[in-house]
Formats: structure tokens, C-alpha cells, sequence
């Protein structure tokens, strides 16, 4: 099947011309697969916003193209909203542009961009307020009402009701505490599940890309330094710890532990695959 | 891109132009406006075009950029010449056409306005070019100090004003962030006539207000966490002092004032 | 040691809606911090940690109860400068407690307010700077610099009052993993070389690991107080709070429970490596 988003040589500078000419992104090319659920990890200043900001739109490229579904996205400059309704970003504190009356209205907003109206709006936005965690009852309170966590669970909403074939999401989680990212993440990971849609997320966390991703895109100024599966990316660990990124915190102990003489896989990164491994070793070892 | 927009034009330099005391520039603006309002002849113009001249020299800032802040007056300038050549009564008709004459003294009120207003300008331009915007609250403050007496809250409109200073880039910033974050879901900022793009204004100032005031709230706690309390009893990390070339500066100011105010009544 | 802070039975509700009952965000909280420690108070969203936290600097008085620092009360009035200068507040958003658009001017802010000399001022502010390590930032526009200079820059600020405690409200939560750490190694070198009091309010677990304290709050009550070892032992309590522990003890918890003689309290990477280690060397004999 072809990929659903294409990036091929983007390059984006700013300030051209100035003294504070810079490339946010340089030369980068990867494709993105239907239904596949992306993580983009990276320092500040990586070029992750530059990037992303590119996906939909909002954002020329200086050089190099995006394809969405085979097709450059700037091929009809005036048709580039109808990109930015298929390819959904949902920014950093997404709360903070919140402004309707209730949270329906301002759940409706992109979808009546879209020109939806009647049954299919009124659908589409108590489905995505569903799949949030957004009870009914909460629908015509002020969204400035609700708490800081149900505030960033309208913002998701609102940009889910436009029913996009890519969700890219820049760190949903930060600011939140522990329960409230492991639910936000579960609510994302059943809409990814439920409706087969492409997911980007964009972390700075690595133990939450690790635990949630198909995919890892690593960028380390304004290029892509790695590329491949959580196992694939981890087994790497040295590389990344040099190149000054984190890796989970249970890829460091699995690292110490072979550094200690265990047969341990370095790459493993979740807690429950670290123990499988532990169990199956104290069993082998036992037996001889 | 709101973000290219230049703000605060100040242009940081090491010349005597920036090391005055940011009082004596005020000052010295204060003299250079009341001087051009004296001027009333080519003369007297050209001393005051001279002096600004000089000013410029001795700042190093480039001609280009004072006259670069001469263009979102453009209009008002072309305006107030039109409008002087045109509708000035006098004796000597140079031109007429209809109802419109175009007289001696129209042609000379003319030049006259439209060059009061330019050196008025880039008079004012090169103060603020020399002097960070910090430095010039300063200079406020303390020039002001004697209307406390008045009850005139003096202290109060340089910490808003200092204040409001801080947070321009911010908001800036967070406006286009709010933007992007509205586009994203499909507004629409380009299209439609007037009342329907003041209408698509409202998701972005609803969100910027209501940010604009919880920063607030934030920014006064955090204040008075580091023992803010008025002005009462405060002391300052840069005391301003006067030195001799504030002294030399704003004698040859005053000089300039009084040379253009002798001409005039000698009728030059 | 002598005391820090100290509340007794301290109450504190938010103003409440008509015709409901107030809300209390702490329900009688009994503390005792002692001076030099580096103390993190963790909780989920609503638990009460960021009002106590305010509580501490007199941003928020009693409701009911006392708070003590270094004996004043501050429920009087004419101690609130003291207070406050002894006890410094950095609070989440970087952005919104810089005041001056030029980074020594920000920092001069608070000795400004309390009317120290010119010079001295002077004095605290390079002082201050050097000990964030922001040394070469004096003239620079604080907008322009990454979330966590600026929330050193509010430190310095704070620093600059010479105060024996500072207390860090949420200061890394909107903050990288960078940031973060620059925070976290920043505050820690105050504690140990000025030897001033930290209260580190967090819900980033990996940030108590290297604190003296760990105080748990729940429900507007303390519910666990000990050592990081032994607060995360209770990995059950913990996630009943709506918490998690950090992914080592997470690990040494399934270990126990899987019948492995592990210990819970090695709480950082190089501590569970060798506790495992030592678990599966011994481990072939039995």
C-alpha cells in the first residue's frame, strides 16, 4: 500500500537573508505508513515543531515536498485547508486556544470549518468527546469550567471531530500528572485502535514513546539520526545517550545489567519485557 | 509572520549619543521640539536641520533606518503638505484651478510643515534608537518624581509601562502560536469581507485575553513573592547620575533654543 | 537541626461557589522541615502539594492552623516582607514571573524591593547568576532564552534575596527533559554548597530520587513521609494515589512478587542493576 504521507527532502530555513539565517530542517525524507502510529523524539530545537508544522501545512516548505495520499499538498495552494482538515495537529498545551461559549461549540469549530452541519456534526462531536472522556453532561458547561486535564481533553476532541487520516499530536501529555498522561495515553491509543488511523506522536519523553509507538523517528539537529522499531532504536542505547538523548529508564537498567555480565537483551524498553527476561534467564540458569 | 516585526527599535551602540543620561535625552527632545516650533524661517529650519544632523552623525545610526521610521507617517506628512499648499489664503497666487489656489505663502507654509514634521520625527527616532526602552522608563520615572507630590502615580505608569515592555514579545508570540493552533482546525483568516474577518478574529483574541489575564495574575503573585510593594523604599541597580557631558548637552540645547528664539525676533 | 518551616494543623479552603460547601484543599497537614534539607513533595493534580506550597511564603494564609517560618507567623502582617524574603518562590510558567526585559534587571528586582544598596545590589545579582550559571547572560533579552535559563533566571531572582529557603512550585513541569535536569542540578548544588532549604513540589517521580525527604500528599493530607527507599517501597499505596513509581522499583516490585529475593529500595538505574545482579548470582547456588 502507499504510504500515506511522503516527506521527501524537506528543508525548511528561516530568516533567509538575514544574519539569523538558519535550517530548522535539513534534507530530511521518510514516508509514513496508513494506520501506522509514529513517535518523533528530539531535543528542543531538533526541528520536531518545524516538521510537524510541515504535515499540514502550516509551514511552505523552502525545498523538498509533502506528499498526502500521493499528492503534493501545495500542488493548489488555495486548497491547502482542506490538508490541514485530513491531516490534524493538535499543538503543545492545546487548551490555551480554547474560546467558544461550551465545550460543544468549541468541539464543533473544525468540523463546521469542514462545512459539516446537523446530524453529522452533532455526531461527530459527541464521538470524539466520547472517545476523551468528556461526559455528556459536560458538553454545554464553559470550557474555561473544567480542570487543566479536561480543558487539554476538548482541545483533543476538537481536533478529532474533523475526523483527520493523520492525528499529529505534539506532547498531549505535558504538564500532566501521572494518572492523567497514563489516561490521555490510553484514550489516544483506543481512538488509534478503534478507527485504524495514523497516529504522530511527538514526545520528549522517551518512556512514553517507547511504551506506545510502532515506529521511532529520532532527530537530532535538523536531521533524522535514527530511524526504526522501539527495539530496533534502543539497541542503539549508546548511540543515543551519546548523541545526548534519554533512553527509558529500563533500557539503562537492562544496559547496566549486561555491563554486570547478564545475558540481557540491552534493547529491551518496557518493564514487563525486562521481567520476561529476568524470569527466563533465573530458569535457564537454574536448570544448568 | 508577526514575529518579523521589529519592536523597540533601539539600536545598541557605545557613542556618546547612548551614554547620556536617558533624562538629558528627553530633555534635549523637549528643547529640539520646542526650538522647531519656534522656527519660522529657512534659517532657523536649517539650524535645526544641522543640529539634527550632527545628533545623527555622533549616534552612528544610519540615516537610512531614521528615515525608514518616517514611513508609517507617510501619509499624515503628504497629507498635512497637501492640505497647506492648497488652503493657504495669501496675496501671491501662484496657481489656480477652480476652487483650489495654490499661493506663495501655501507653497512656503507647505515646506515649512512638512519639514517640522520629519525633523520632529526623526528627532524623536534617534532618542529611542540610543536608549533601551529599560533606560528610558528610567529617565521617566525620575524626571517625573516631583508629580508624586501630586498624587500622580508615577512609579506605577513606569512599572506598567516597563512591564507591558516585557510581555510585547510574549504575547506576540503566543499569538502566533494561537493562530497556528486556529488554522489547524480549519479558520480562516484570508477570505470573506470585513465583518466576516472581524468575526474570525474572535479565536484568537478570546484565547490571547484570557491568557493575557491569567499571566497577569500569575506575574502580580510572583511580584509580590519577591517582596514587591510599590515604590516605596526602593532602590535601583543602575542609579542615573548626571555626568559633565549631560551638563555640556543640555547647555548647547538650551543655547540652540535661545539662538532660534533671538532670530525669530529679529524677524530671520 | 533547627526548623524551616513548620505548620500545625493547617487548613486551607478555596473560596466556594453559592450555596456550596468550601472545598478544603488542605485538611489539617502537621510539617516540619528542617533547615538544609532538600525535601520533594509529590501528589497528583488536586492533592493539595501546590496550596501547601503557597502556604509557605504567605501567597496563601491559613485557614485554620499555623504556619511557621523560622517562628514568624505568617498569619501577621507586619512580618510578610521577612517571610517572604527568607522564603523565595519559583512557580511553573517561566514566563510569568520574569518581570524586566533584561536579565540582570529581572534578578535586581527583589533586592531592589527591599531597598538594599546600589552596590550590594549589584553584588547579588552577579552572585546570583554565577550561582545558576547563567554568568554570561547578564545583558540578555530573557524572552530569548530556552525554558530552562529562564527558569534559572527566576532561581537567580529569587537567590537574590538571600533567603535560607526556596521552594519550587511545579518549576519543571512545563519544562524538556534538558531543562528539567539544568533545574534539578541547579537547585541540588544550592542545597549542598549554600546549604539553603529546598521544597521541590513535582509530580516527575525520577526527581525525588536523590532528595534527603519524600512527603506524599493525598486528599489535602500527608499520606506517606520518609526516605525516597522507603516512601517507594509501597508501590501498591502509591498507585492507589493515583502515583507511579519510577520504572526500577516498578521492576524490583514484579521481581519480589515473581518470588525473586530482591530489595525495593534501590531506586536508581545503577542501584537496581546491581541488586538484580546480586539476586541472579546468588540465584544458580539455591
Amino acid at each position: 500500500m502507499e504510504p500515506i504521507l511522503q516527506i521527501k527532502h524537506l528543508t525548511h530555513t528561516y530568516g533567509i537573508g538575514t544574519p539569523f539565517q538558519r535550517s530548522a530542517v535539513e534534507d530530511m525524507s521518510f514516508d509514513v505508513q496508513q494506520g501506522e502510529f509514529l513517535g518523533i523524539i528530539g531535543h528542543t530545537g531538533s526541528g520536531k515543531s518545524t516538521l510537524i508544522q510541515h504535515l499540514n501545512g502550516l509551514l511552505k516548505p523552502t525545498e523538498g515536498q509533502i506528499l498526502l495520499g500521493g499528492r503534493d499538498i501545495w500542488a493548489d495552494p488555495k486548497k491547502i485547508r482542506d490538508v490541514r482538515f485530513r491531516v490534524g495537529l493538535v499543538f503543545q498545551y492545546p487548551e490555551y486556544q480554547l474560546f467558544e461559549e461550551t465545550v460543544y461549540k468549541d468541539i464543533a469549530f473544525g468540523p463546521s470549518n469542514q462545512g459539516k452541519t446537523g446530524e453529522a456534526l452533532d455526531r461527530c462531536v459527541r464521538e470524539s468527546a466520547r472517545l476523551v472522556g468528556i461526559r455528556d453532561d459536560q458538553l454545554e458547561k464553559s470550557p474555561f469550567e473544567l480542570s487543566g486535564g479536561q480543558k487539554r481533553r476538548v482541545a483533543l476532541a476538537g481536533v478529532m471531530a474533523m475526523e483527520p487520516d493523520v492525528l499529529i499530536l505534539d506532547e498531549p501529555t505535558a504538564g500532566l500528572d501521572p494518572a492523567g498522561r497514563e489516561n490521555l495515553m490510553a484514550n489516544i491509543q483506543e481512538y488509534h485502535r478503534n478507527h485504524q488511523k495514523t497516529i504522530i506522536l511527538v514526545s520528549h519523553s522517551m518512556d512514553e514513546i517507547a511504551r506506545n509507538v510502532d515506529r521511532i523517528l529520532v532527530l537530532k539537529g535538523a536531521h533524522i539520526l535514527m530511524s526504526g522499531t522501539p527495539a530496533e532504536v534502543f539497541a542503539r542505547g549508546e548511540e543515543l545517550l551519546e548523541a545526548g538523548l534519554d533512553v527509558p529508564q529500563v533500557t539503562r537498567v537492562a544496559m547496566a545489567l549486561k555491563a554486570r555480565g547478564l545475558e540481557i537483551d540491552p534493547a529491551v524498553y518496557t518493564v514487563e519485557a525486562l521481567e520476561r527476561e529476568l524470569l527466563a534467564l533465573r530458569k535457564g540458569g537454574a536448570a544448568c | 509572520m508577526l514575529k518579523d516585526i521589529t519592536l523597540g527599535q533601539y539600536f545598541p551602540g557605545n557613542t556618546v549619543a547612548h551614554k547620556l543620561d536617558p533624562r538629558t535625552k528627553i530633555l534635549l527632545v523637549v528643547l529640539y521640539i520646542v526650538a522647531l516650533f519656534t522656527a519660522k524661517s529657512l534659517l532657523t529650519y536649517g539650524i535645526m536641520a544641522l543640529c539634527l544632523a550632527v545628533c545623527v552623525r555622533i549616534s552612528r545610526v544610519g540615516i537610512r533606518q531614521l528615515v525608514r521610521g518616517l514611513k508609517p507617517v507617510l501619509f499624515i506628512i503628504i497629507f498635512t503638505g497637501v492640505l497647506n499648499l492648497l488652503f493657504t489664503p495669501g496675496e501671491t497666487e501662484l496657481f489656480s484651478w477652480g476652487f483650489l489656489h495654490v499661493t506663495g505663502e501655501g507653497l512656503r507654509n507647505a515646506v515649512f510643515m512638512v519639514l517640522r514634521i520629519m525633523l520632529l520625527i526623526m528627532g524623536t527616532f534617534l532618542m529611542t534608537y540610543t536608549t533601551s526602552p529599560i533606560s528610558l522608563t528610567d529617565g521617566l520615572e525620575r524626571l517625573l518624581n516631583g508629580l508624586k507630590r501630586f498624587h500622580v502615580p508615577v512609579h506605577e505608569l513606569a512599572m506598567m509601562m516597563s512591564i507591558a515592555l516585557r510581555f510585547i514579545p510574549t504575547l506576540i508570540e503566543e499569538t502566533d502560536k494561537i493562530m497556528s493552533a486556529q488554522k489547524a482546525r480549519g479558520a480562516d483568516f484570508e477570505s470573506g469581507n470585513l465583518i466576516q474577518k472581524a468575526k474570525a478574529l474572535i479565536p484568537i483574541l478570546v484565547p490571547l485575553f484570557i491568557s493575557a489575564f491569567r499571566r497577569a495574575d500569575e506575574l502580580a503573585t510572583a511580584m509580590e513573592c519577591r517582596c514587591y510593594h510599590g515604590g516605596e523604599g526602593r532602590t535601583k541597580l543602575h542609579v542615573l547620575r548626571y555626568e559633565s557631558r549631560d551638563y555640556v548637552a543640555l547647555t548647547i540645547g538650551v543655547l540652540v533654543v535661545a539662538a532660534v528664539a533671538v532670530l525669530r525676533r529679529l524677524g530671520l | 537541626m533547627s526548623t524551616m518551616i513548620e505548620t500545625r494543623d493547617l487548613r486551607f479552603a478555596y473560596p466556594a461557589e453559592e450555596q456550596e460547601q468550601p472545598v478544603y484543599a488542605l485538611k489539617g497537614v502537621d510539617l516540619r522541615i528542617e533547615k538544609g534539607s532538600f525535601v520533594v513533595v509529590l501528589g497528583h493534580n488536586g492533592s493539595g502539594k501546590s496550596t501547601l506550597a503557597k502556604t509557605m511564603n504567605a501567597v496563601l494564609l491559613p485557614a485554620g492552623g499555623k504556619v511557621y517560618v523560622e517562628g514568624l507567623d505568617t498569619l501577621d502582617e507586619r512580618l510578610l516582607l521577612e517571610i517572604r524574603q527568607r522564603v523565595g518562590m519559583v512557580f511553573q510558567n517561566p514566563d510569568n514571573q520574569i518581570v524586566a526585559n533584561v536579565v540582570e534587571e529581572d534578578v535586581a528586582f527583589a533586592p531592589e524591593n527591599l531597598g538594599v544598596p546600589t552596590e550590594e545590589i549589584r553584588r547579588r545579582v552577579d552572585e546570583a547568576l554565577k550561582a545558576v550559571g547563567m554568568s554570561g547572560f547578564v545583558t540578555h533579552a530573557p524572552h530569548l532564552l530556552s525554558g530552562g535559563q529562564k527558569q534559572r533566571i527566576a532561581i537567580a531572582g529569587v537567590i537574590a534575596m538571600e533567603p535560607a529557603c526556596v521552594v519550587l512550585d511545579e518549576a519543571t513541569a512545563m519544562l524538556d527533559p534538558v531543562g528539567r535536569q539544568e533545574v534539578l542540578s541547579t537547585i541540588h548544588r544550592l542545597n549542598r554548597e549554600k546549604g539553603i532549604t529546598v521544597v521541590l513540589i513535582t509530580h516527575h517521580m525520577n526527581e525525588a530520587e536523590e532528595a534527603d525527604r519524600v512527603i506524599v500528599m493525598d486528599a489535602g493530607q500527608v499520606a506517606m513521609d520518609g526516605t525516597p527507599q522507603e516512601v517507594f517501597s509501597c508501590v501498591d499505596r502509591l498507585c492507589s494515589m493515583g502515583l507511579t513509581v519510577p520504572d526500577t522499583v516498578d521492576l524490583l516490585d514484579r521481581l519480589q512478587k515473581d518470588g525473586v529475593q530482591v530489595p525495593l529500595d534501590a531506586i536508581t538505574v545503577e542501584a537496581c542493576a546491581d541488586a538484580i545482579a546480586a539476586a541472579f548470582s546468588a540465584a544458580p547456588e539455591n
